[in-house]
């Protein structure tokens, strides 16, 4: 049995398998099916500092080999979080972290410090990329200038692990990694949904109510995996790696790429069980190749 | 609820021209339980062997008996996903999670305080198109808590029902058809049943439009009404927040807090 552990700034994770925000509600969720014990880590779902409701429906599609979705950020609020869900999910044995979205700068820093106070949340995933509000979000993740300000901000008040959740919706997403390094991040992660839309031509209308959406599943994982890869040759903080993935080979390949950790998402869907059966992958993948450790995985190419 | 996920066996298919009737037994030595599966809740299907079919597909249960380990799904081959399941043959596994949901009210018998229904009270079970398929499970409790409920179903023309000689050794069934090819013509809402019998309940579900017609006739009448809506869904969890339908307490989850709602927890302008 090789050696799991990974690390992530301070915070050490017991395996490098994680799941994504949005995608496994608060964790408890799929605890009928998995121990979730058995995961490195548990990113929960997009939290403001105010309730939101989110998008009108039609809010998901499915696509070849993927989904699109515009879901909106809708959760309860940051004091929803810490007074109903919190005291639930607080003593579950993995790092349990928060995903803090907002829509000024100051919402990101408010809700950051609400997050700060809770001794079992070790860590922040700041979503400076989502697709699918109309103010903020990813307006945050696409320009190095906004980039740097929203990480700034609650770099200075936030002194536990930050790790920053990039948009693929750029030209050059290297450059945003870097800004966020600069600007003292401790990870950053990579990729949330690409842009996207779905047409419905008997109706001549847009299927979603936003009219474009997050593009997820298998299908976005080479563009993924390029990006994991042209960014551990470009920053020195670790990466967490995401998209598509949906096996252990899948998450070798991003961690070949360069990813300390992974997060699986979309794929949760398919099979609830699918993160457990991926950490053992990874074991079984190392003893077979002979490796101690994961990190000797990570950047791993042989050239 | 305790939800599982296992592999079920086709123990039968049973093709007409409009659906599948599709037998599931869940294997003893899959060592899992066998839940009291409610009317109205369903199951995630996965899809095997289909490019184009990424998600799962939720399917409400039509029947389940415990005892033989049985579950029936009633399948409408209209897309690729369900295509594929409407040819699987007996042998074959299909992987469900399950059983996921809300499902409808069903009264115990002699206890009906809250809902003001008891064994002489009338309850109508109203269907259109494959949207019959919770109701035969939800008619098979009603019978088993004594109530003999009636069905009133709508289909395009007579070749478009669905398995409606089950129905008819329940209880007594009414029709319509929008070509008049069968039963009464027009739509459900216009039966004569509806303004010769005052019922007590009404449970429908079936396209959108025609249980808000329902709901608006149940609403007029001051009927109690459950519709079971089958809006989009990707996880069937509660997770992704995709299948939402606004309710008086906001955006509500189908797979959650449905599929199976009272018409007062909606926000329908009918």
């Amino acid at each position: 049995m090789a050696d799991l552990n990974s690390q992530i700034g301070k915070l050490n994770f017991k395996n490098p398998v994680i799941t994504a925000s949005g995608t496994f509600g608060y964790g408890i969720e799929y605890a009928d099916f998995i121990d979730l014990s058995g995961l490195g880590g548990i990113v929960v779902k997009g939290t403001t500092l105010h309730p939101r409701e989110g998008n009108d429906y039609p809010r998901m599609v499915e696509t070849p080999s993927g989904m699109l979705n515009a879901v909106g950020l809708q959760n309860k609020g940051v004091d929803y979080f810490i007074s109903d869900i919190y005291p639930n999910i607080k003593d579950m044995d993995t790092n349990v972290m928060v995903n803090v979205s907002g829509s000024t700068v100051e919402d990101y820093l408010a809700c950051t410090e609400k997050i700060n106070d809770l001794e079992k949340i070790p860590a922040i995933e700041l979503n400076i990329s989502c697709p699918n509000v109309k103010q903020g979000g990813m307006a945050f993740g696409t320009s190095s200038k906004s980039a740097a300000e929203v990480v700034k901000a609650v770099r200075k008040v936030y002194h536990k692990t930050l790790i920053v959740k990039l948009s693929p919706n750029v030209t050059d997403i290297t450059e945003i990694a870097r800004t966020v390094e600069a600007e003292g991040a401790d990870a950053v992660s990579l990729i949330n949904t690409l842009l996207g839309m779905a047409i419905d031509a008997e109706k001549r209308k847009p299927v979603l109510s936003t009219l474009t959406g997050g593009l997820s599943g298998p299908c976005v994982k080479p563009v993924a995996l390029r990006m994991v890869y042209q960014t551990y040759k470009a920053i020195k903080i670790p990466i967490i790696g995401m998209g598509g993935i949906s096996n252990q080979e899948d998450a070798i390949e991003f961690l070949l790429a360069g990813a300390t950790a992974v997060q699986i998402g979309t794929y949760n869907f398919i099979d609830p069980t699918v993160s457990v059966k991926i950490v053992d992958g990874i074991n079984e993948y190392l003893d077979r190749h002979g490796f101690q450790s994961v990190k000797e995985l990570v950047g791993g190419l042989i050239s | 609820m305790k939800k599982y996920i296992s592999d079920w066996t086709v123990k039968e298919n049973v093709c007409t021209h409009s659906c599948c009737l599709l037998k599931l037994r869940l294997d003893e030595e899959e060592q899992t339980i066998f839940p009291d599966f409610i009317p109205g809740q369903f199951v995630q299907v996965l899809v095997e062997n289909s490019p184009s079919t990424f998600l799962r597909r939720p399917i409400s249960v039509h029947f389940a008996d415990k005892s033989k380990r049985e579950l029936w799904l009633l399948i409408q081959a209209i897309g690729e996903g369900t295509r594929k399941l409407s040819e699987l043959k007996p042998g074959e596994k299909l992987n469900l999670i399950y059983p996921l949901g809300r499902g409808f009210t069903v009264p115990k018998k002699n206890e009906n305080i809250d809902l003001q229904i008891n064994s002489d009270k009338k309850l109508l079970l109203i269907g259109g198109g494959v949207g019959v398929a919770p109701l035969f499970y939800l008619a098979c409790c009603l019978l088993k808590s004594g109530y003999r409920p009636d069905f009133l179903f709508g289909a395009r023309s007579k070749d478009h029902f669905f398995n409606i000689q089950a129905f008819e050794k329940i209880g007594k069934l009414y029709l319509t058809t929008e070509d008049g090819t069968c039963g009464e013509k027009g739509f459900v809402t216009q039966h004569s049943i509806l303004k010769s019998t005052k019922y007590d309940f009404v449970y429908t579900c079936g396209p959108k439009p025609m249980m808000q017609a329902v709901a608006k006739y149940a609403r007029q009448n001051d009927i109690p009404c459950e519709v079971s809506l089958e809006n989009t869904m990707a996880c069937g969890i509660g997770v992704c927040l995709c299948c939402v339908e606004k309710t008086k307490k906001g955006n509500s989850c189908v797979c959650t807090e449905g599929p199976v709602f009272n018409i007062n927890q909606l926000l329908w302008q009918i």
